[in-house]
């Protein structure tokens, strides 16, 4: 059960009249078993400006684009596994995943959190500009490719290619990583704890210092982990392709 | 050699091979060690709409009294499954062009122009500017592999949303824009450092392929409520298999851009050898949409080097919807005016030479973010020759359609057309002029 709002009006559309009843309250149950991803996502989109009510949603079955595209500070519960591109483009909300997400989880997110319980499929994160990602489990191919502000913390492995064209944020993984991390990566700071099967193009192990041990703590703080800072190491740009020279054609 | 010696006088003789141009490339790279960048599209000769004609009215065909009878020319664009299609009073649009590659004041302009005329403008890799959302009544929003400035905001702020798969200055490239354009705004936009190269991805970062495409558009028409029509842009190189997937993942509006058809930033190579004629291409969209039973649903947008109302005609008559024009449209605010000729000497170049948008050095104040040589550009003039451009245009496209019988810039068909050169009658399936011969259907005899 998300967290149940009390200071709202129970007159309110999306309310649901069963836990009106039983709490008091406006949160709104959605089944997806019997309503769809549209009456879903037009009642998050018809939340008021400043909103917090919570939503249940129970039987996904793996449905694509479920809660995208909010702008509230609503809480969003999923129980069950959701299908491509779900909490995409999110603002504000707190979106939780309470099994497996597939392709492009919180894509383009822009501030929030979103937590997926189980595994994440590929591109989990994908250009996302702020907010808060976790995925307790293991993340596919590609995650957090061309992040651009966003954090991301993957409780397992992560797969290749994660990191690709990572512009800006931070990229946390506390298991594996694997082939071509953050190949041509920009400014985004990448950490592992486990190993990483190679390096992409242009990505170079740093030093970890005072201030990424710090900020690395309140990442992994944020995501609700206990792992030790001190066991990560750190990877970023090298930054000799930022411009392009000739002589450098053999890294592409 | 003297100042008046003639090479061909003298009977010497250039290589059809090896030409100037070809020698001076070679000499390039072997000094530099970097092939060429440039703006604009492909410069080789290429098939193109002058190969068509038009059989104006006749016995057998009634003209329309040139400035007296009605020849409208509105467009409604992606009414098949967004609630609010784009409705334009010519079917001239302007075609995407980035806030970075083109600058503030040029975006400006394009929407003052294309506002003033009751047509569309469009945006480009790295988001949406308040200079072009403030100035556009009607503004497509392009959603791009880098997603650089991609925000909801923006999203729901558009009028259509341009899903960009490609573009026909090069199909399967990404965008390209040098250190010498990103300044500190620009680069702030793109959450990228500045004065790096940005080389912006080819391939969509969250789908691949035609089934997560679908998937994709499913969840921007949830984002925006489905209010919002949804274009698929394509480099011209399949457009019969591109179209068809398009439609099938859900497009409301497919937009083919040809060859011809400009970039900001791009290697020459990419530009003149990859893609197809916008000629060539639009005949296959067309056969797509036909097969698919939705031809006039899904409206058909093309661009690529059209220049005038007769190519805009042309286009219409061979099954489009309507047209997007770049290079034209830059060439109407003031790109490579001979006014300016003295200061393109000074960079090298000559107006109608002028091709270096990429290096940022632009006299007219279009292709820059330099804060001084954007002073050499006024958005307000810029956009009212723009509008007059659009103006001449649509009436040209008018003056044909009306001596071809037609009350409306969309009733003109293939039948008004034949093709100059066995070549464009063979891409076109028109007849070649003073025959029934189509190439590859018989001897029409």
């Amino acid at each position: 059960m998300g967290t149940l709002i009390t200071d709202l009006p129970t007159d309110r559309p999306n309310a649901d009249p069963e836990l009106v009843a039983a709490t008091g309250t406006c949160a709104a149950r959605f089944d997806l078993a019997t309503a769809t991803v549209r009456a879903l996502n037009a009642a998050l989109h018809a939340e008021p400006e400043g909103s917090s009510a919570a939503y249940e949603v129970s039987h996904p079955r793996g449905a694509h684009s479920i809660a995208v595209g909010i702008n509230r500070p609503v809480s969003v519960r999923i129980d069950g596994h959701v299908g491509y591109y779900c909490a995409g483009m999110n603002q504000q909300a707190s979106v939780e995943i309470h099994g497996n997400a597939g392709v492009g989880v919180a894509e383009n997110m822009m501030s929030g959190r979103v937590h997926v319980h189980g595994d994440a499929s590929q591109a989990a994160g994908a250009t996302a500009h702020g907010g808060l990602l976790v995925v307790d489990g293991n993340a596919a191919a590609r995650c957090g490719i061309s992040m651009k502000g966003v954090d991301i913390v993957v409780g397992g492995n992560v797969g290749h290619m994660s990191g690709f064209m990572a512009q800006a944020g931070r990229l946390v993984v506390c298991g594996d990583a694997g082939d071509a991390l953050g190949d041509s990566v920009y400014e985004t700071r990448i950490y592992v704890k486990g190993t990483v099967a190679s390096l992409g193009a242009d990505c170079i192990r740093k030093p970890m210092r005072a201030e990424h041990l710090a900020e690395l703590a309140e990442l992994l703080a944020a995501a609700g982990r206990d792992d030790d800072p001190a066991d990560f190491t750190r990877y970023g740009s090298a930054r000799t392709l930022y411009s392009f020279h000739v002589d450098n054609a053999a890294s592409y | 050699m003297t100042k008046d010696f003639d090479p061909a006088a003298a009977g010497l003789r250039e290589s059809a091979t090896f030409d100037r141009s070809t020698i001076a490339a070679i000499q390039n790279a072997a000094r530099t060690g970097i092939y060429d960048i440039r703006g604009g599209g492909a410069k080789r000769p290429l098939p193109h709409f002058d190969d068509l004609l038009f059989l104006g009215a006749s016995m057998s065909r009634y003209p329309l009294e040139g400035y007296r009878e009605r020849c409208d020319t509105d467009v409604v664009l992606g009414g098949r499954h967004a609630r609010h299609p784009l409705h334009l009073s010519t079917p001239v649009t302007i075609a995407g062009m980035s806030f970075g590659a083109l600058s503030g004041r040029a975006k400006e302009a394009l929407g003052r122009g294309a506002s003033e005329v009751g047509t569309s403008t469009t945006t480009g890799d790295g988001g949406m500017t308040d200079e072009e959302r403030g100035h556009s009544k009607q503004l497509v929003y392009q959603y791009l592999p880098s997603r650089y400035g991609m925000n909801p905001d923006h999203l729901r702020a558009a009028d259509a949303i341009e899903v960009v798969l490609g573009q026909g200055a090069k199909p399967g490239g990404g965008g390209m824009l040098l250190g010498q354009k990103i300044t500190e705004r620009v680069a702030g936009m793109r959450t990228l450092p500045a004065g790096i190269d940005q080389r912006s991805a080819c391939r969509h970062p969250d789908w691949t392929g035609p089934d997560d495409l679908a998937i994709k558009i499913g969840e921007l028409r949830e984002i925006t409520d489905w209010q919002t029509p949804i274009y698929v842009k394509i480099g011209a190189s399949r457009p019969y298999y591109d179209v068809k997937l398009a439609v099938k993942a859900g497009a409301d509006v497919v937009v083919v851009d040809g060859m011809q058809g400009g970039t900001a930033a791009t290697q020459d190579v990419f530009i003149e050898h990859v893609g197809i004629p916008t000629l060539a291409a639009i005949p296959e969209a067309v056969r797509a949409l036909q097969e698919l039973g939705v031809h006039r649903q899904v409206q058909l947008i093309v661009s690529g080097g059209i220049r005038n109302g007769a190519d805009l005609a042309k286009c219409m008559a061979l099954g489009a919807d309507a047209v997007a024009i770049g290079t034209a449209a830059l060439i109407a605010l003031g790109d490579n005016d001979p006014a300016l000729d003295a200061k393109y000497r000074e960079i090298g170049s000559a107006a109608g030479y002028y091709d270096d948008w990429q290096n940022g050095r632009d006299p007219a104040g279009i292709t820059t973010q330099d804060e001084e040589l954007q002073q050499n550009l006024d958005p307000v003039l810029a956009g009212r020759r723009l509008a007059n451009f659009l103006r001449v245009m649509t009436m040209e496209a008018q003056i044909i359609a009306r001596a071809c019988g037609k009350a409306h810039l969309n009733h003109l068909e293939p039948e008004d057309l034949v093709a100059l050169t066995i070549e464009s009658a063979a891409m076109t399936r028109l007849p070649l002029v003073g025959t029934r011969w189509i190439p590859g259907q018989g001897t029409g005899i």
